[in-house]
């Protein structure tokens, strides 16, 4: 019969609705609160000193609100207010130097998009198919545009030693500080002293009121509340560059310096939070890719488990080290399906099977999983995280 | 039929046309932030004595450590005092805080033991961690001594030096840790990249495939918020392998598991302004404690229901010697007993694990006490 939704007078349709000065700074609607950064608490010691996941499942396009970006802090988030905002550049320069905030907002400026993964990302995955939502297997994922100065600009006003055998050592304001060392020669690449992402201030969570972005590197390298660039002439080989953020090979022997994030993608939608409801016929298969070596070209889709794939569609060309929204508009006849996505970037690198990668790390490396992972979509279009032979 | 075809046809021209003039429109307008000649002359010098407080961290060849030393002795006291909360007398960790002991020779196990004795290839790099970052909750209140101590105490701890062992700035490039030799380089150009920029297989790529293994936690996500997760009892039996043809069969949906039941807890409305402030003294305590909704002991015991509750009560925590006698005495926590023992931790309760060194103002213990009391069983 008709559809009582069309055919009655609905409240909204009658009553007003909400005034504008209800929600000056506007949340989602409520039925979208399911969409949400989880956390698994079981995971780390301390939700402090822990790691929360981007609902990835329920987000389409590549930008992330920063609102549901996922989050990582050494000893938790800190409100650090840009009047008490210092940055100082000291080491081997001509001139140490501080800024203040507002100081920064007078260097000329870019804007740029890039995705920051943590290295963990995927990481509970090489001993096997363990998390069973692309949230939790490859959340630790956000992808923003961000305004900010450029490194290099602030090297050359401290005048800064930048022979490519120097190093700079970068450490945030918050309690576990997090010192990381950036070889001399990305420091004046691409690397960003952002203080805006996505158009906004930076969220508490995301370093405000000032982080560093380091286009495709491993997000531990992109230090939040920024307060200290040091030149040095050698790696300070931090704790979380040593006895983290290494990665152990299976005779024990560990890689260091691991700082590119490889070429990756992931089906977002089907996958075990977002199931097929609406049985047969048209579907669209959707997902993410992205590659810390430049642009992705190119996704391959396949349906059987890596026997036959089909080349994706970009939602649009791929910015250099941000997210690339893919899709497969395809049609489904409601047979169980092993759904895999693999990236292709410009170098021409070819994301890996989970066996090549451990064929050539073993299964304790912990950090840098990229993977290709599989979706078991069974008739009633429910998805499952497996493995397959 | 044939004029929606010719409609159709006209309309994809139509689009065409509108795309290619907005096309020409668009020129490359984006270019990088200049760069000058000289410098802008933004910002001011830093002060010898701000860089001083600010470029505290240490290099492998011990390059920016202060003088000073310390031995394992007074380190084990100091480490009892301000680190075994969390990481245990023996830094052998406690709960999901990391181990810093012991774990030789088992980074190629089925799970490594990655500690400061088994893994670390500097020592600088625990000497700098522990004095920037550390304890947990009060980084940066360790002298450099302490550090000094501490840092012997965790050699001694593993078996690297003995119990007369003095660490000082003299001798601490002298020594080698144990997993020095451990680390390549990232040689994933040479070793992956090489062989796997190669054009990529589409069709008959395999012959079968078959699940291998399914997801070991079916995740649950509580309306307040994180993620339980529940072991998954499926098997991989019953599941259709793959051919190019499709799946050999389509299988029976298998029940889904029930999910988890989350309890509710109780409050009590105080002030908000008071429990606000409350809230804020509080994140000085979290790093230890829980309270609240699904509150949990961690390094301390969980504080729901605080107020009334005899001391050293919690169930399944580890209380030190000093609140186990205060239970037989069968104290009890009110109000005035939680604002002394929290303007000096030590002091009220000589002995106690908690490694916090109080509250100075007293309105920050009425907000936290406050605070504390709303929260009931």
């Amino acid at each position: 019969g008709a559809d009582p939704l069309i055919t009655e007078l609905q409240d909204w349709a009658s009553y007003t609705g909400a005034g504008v000065d209800e929600t000056p700074y506007g949340m989602p609607i409520s039925f979208e609160s399911h969409v949400v950064r989880r956390n698994v608490e079981w995971l780390t010691a301390s939700p402090i000193s822990s790691i929360n996941f981007t609902p990835i499942h329920a987000l389409d396009g590549t930008i992330t609100p920063q609102g549901c970006a996922f989050e990582r802090h050494h000893s938790g988030a800190i409100e650090l207010r840009k009047e008490d905002y210092r940055l100082m550049i000291n080491g081997l320069v001509d001139r140490p130097l501080v800024f203040t905030y507002e100081d920064l907002e007078r260097f000329p400026r870019e804007n740029h998009v890039y995705f920051c993964e943590c290295a963990a990302n995927t990481g509970m995955e090489w001993a096997g198919a363990q998390l069973n939502g692309v949230q939790f297997t490859h959340g630790m994922i956000h992808n923003m545009e961000y305004t900010g100065v450029p490194l290099r600009t602030l090297l050359r006003e401290a005048g800064a030693d930048i022979a490519l055998d120097k190093w700079v050592y970068v450490e945030g304001a918050d309690a576990s500080s997090n010192g990381r060392s950036i070889p001399m020669e990305k420091a004046l690449d691409d690397v960003l002293v952002a203080f805006k992402a996505n158009g906004e201030a930076l969220r508490m969570e995301h370093g405000y009121p000032v982080r560093l972005v380091v286009p495709g590197w491993e997000g531990n390298m992109w230090v939040k509340w920024l307060r200290r660039v040091e030149v040095t002439d050698m790696a300070v080989e931090s704790r979380e560059e040593t006895s983290k953020y290494t990665d152990v090979y299976a005779d024990g022997t560990a890689r260091k310096w691991t700082w590119v994030m490889d070429a990756k993608s992931v089906i977002t939608t089907p996958s075990p939070q977002m199931p097929i409801t609406h049985g047969p016929g048209p579907l669209v298969i959707s997902g993410l890719a992205w590659s810390g070596h430049g642009q992705i070209t190119r996704v391959d889709v396949s349906k059987d488990g890596g026997i036959t794939w089909e080349t994706a569609r970009l939602g649009k060309q791929g910015d250099t080290k941000a997210l690339t929204r893919f899709y497969l508009d395809t049609e489904w006849d409601g047979a169980p399906m092993l759904l895999q996505a693999r990236a292709m970037d410009e170098t021409g690198y070819v994301q890996p099977t989970k066996e090549q990668l451990r064929d050539q790390r073993g299964e304790n490396a912990v950090y840098h999983n990229n993977c290709i992972q599989t979706w078991y979509v069974n008739a009633e279009g429910i998805a499952e995280n497996v493995e397959v032979s | 039929a044939s004029v929606e075809a010719q409609r159709a046809a006209e309309l994809e021209l139509k689009i065409a046309e509108v795309q290619a003039a907005a096309s020409q429109r668009v020129a490359s307008l984006t270019a990088p932030a200049p760069a000058v000649e000289g410098t802008y002359g933004i910002g001011r010098p830093a002060l010898d004595e701000e860089v001083a407080a600010w470029d505290v961290d240490v290099l492998p060849d011990g390059r920016g450590l202060p003088a000073g030393g310390g031995d394992v002795f007074t380190g084990e006291e100091v480490f009892a005092e301000k680190c075994a909360s969390c990481h245990g007398d023996f830094a052998e960790g406690v709960d999901n805080w990391p181990v810093l002991a012991g774990g030789f020779d088992t980074l190629a196990d089925e799970d490594p033991v990655k500690t400061v004795g088994s893994y670390w290839p500097y020592l600088s790099t625990a000497w700098d961690y522990i004095h920037r970052s550390m304890p947990f909750g009060e980084a940066g209140t360790l002298t450099a001594d302490e550090t000094y101590a501490i840092v012997a105490y965790i050699l001694y701890s593993n078996d690297l030096v003995d119990d007369n062992f003095e660490l000082t700035r003299e001798n601490f490039a002298d020594f080698n840790m144990y997993n020095m030799d451990g680390f390549t380089v990232d040689d994933r150009p040479e070793q992956e990249y090489a062989a796997w920029r190669a054009e990529p297989c589409m069709e008959n790529c395999k012959d079968e495939v078959q699940v291998t293994m399914r997801s070991v936690f079916l995740v649950d996500t509580p309306p307040e918020g994180g993620s339980d997760s529940v072991m998954n009892p499926a098997s991989i039996d019953g599941l259709p392998s793959f051919t190019a043809a499709g799946p050999s069969f389509i299988p029976e949906a298998a029940p889904k598991p029930a999910p988890v039941v989350q309890k509710a807890a109780v409050t009590q409305p105080a002030a908000p302004d008071l429990m606000e402030a409350g809230e804020k003294v509080f994140k000085k305590c979290k790093a230890c404690h829980q309270v609240g909704e699904g509150a949990k002991n961690r390094s301390g015991p969980h504080l729901n229901g605080l107020i009334g509750r005899t001391m050293g009560s919690v169930d399944g925590f580890a209380y030190s010697s000093v609140f186990a006698a205060a239970l037989d005495e069968g104290r009890i926590w009110d109000e005035a007993a939680l604002a002394e023992f929290l303007a000096k931790p030590k002091t009220y309760m000589k002995g106690t694990k908690m490694s916090f060194s109080g509250l100075k103002k007293d309105e920050d213990l009425a907000a936290i006490t406050a605070y504390l009391k709303s929260y009931g069983e």
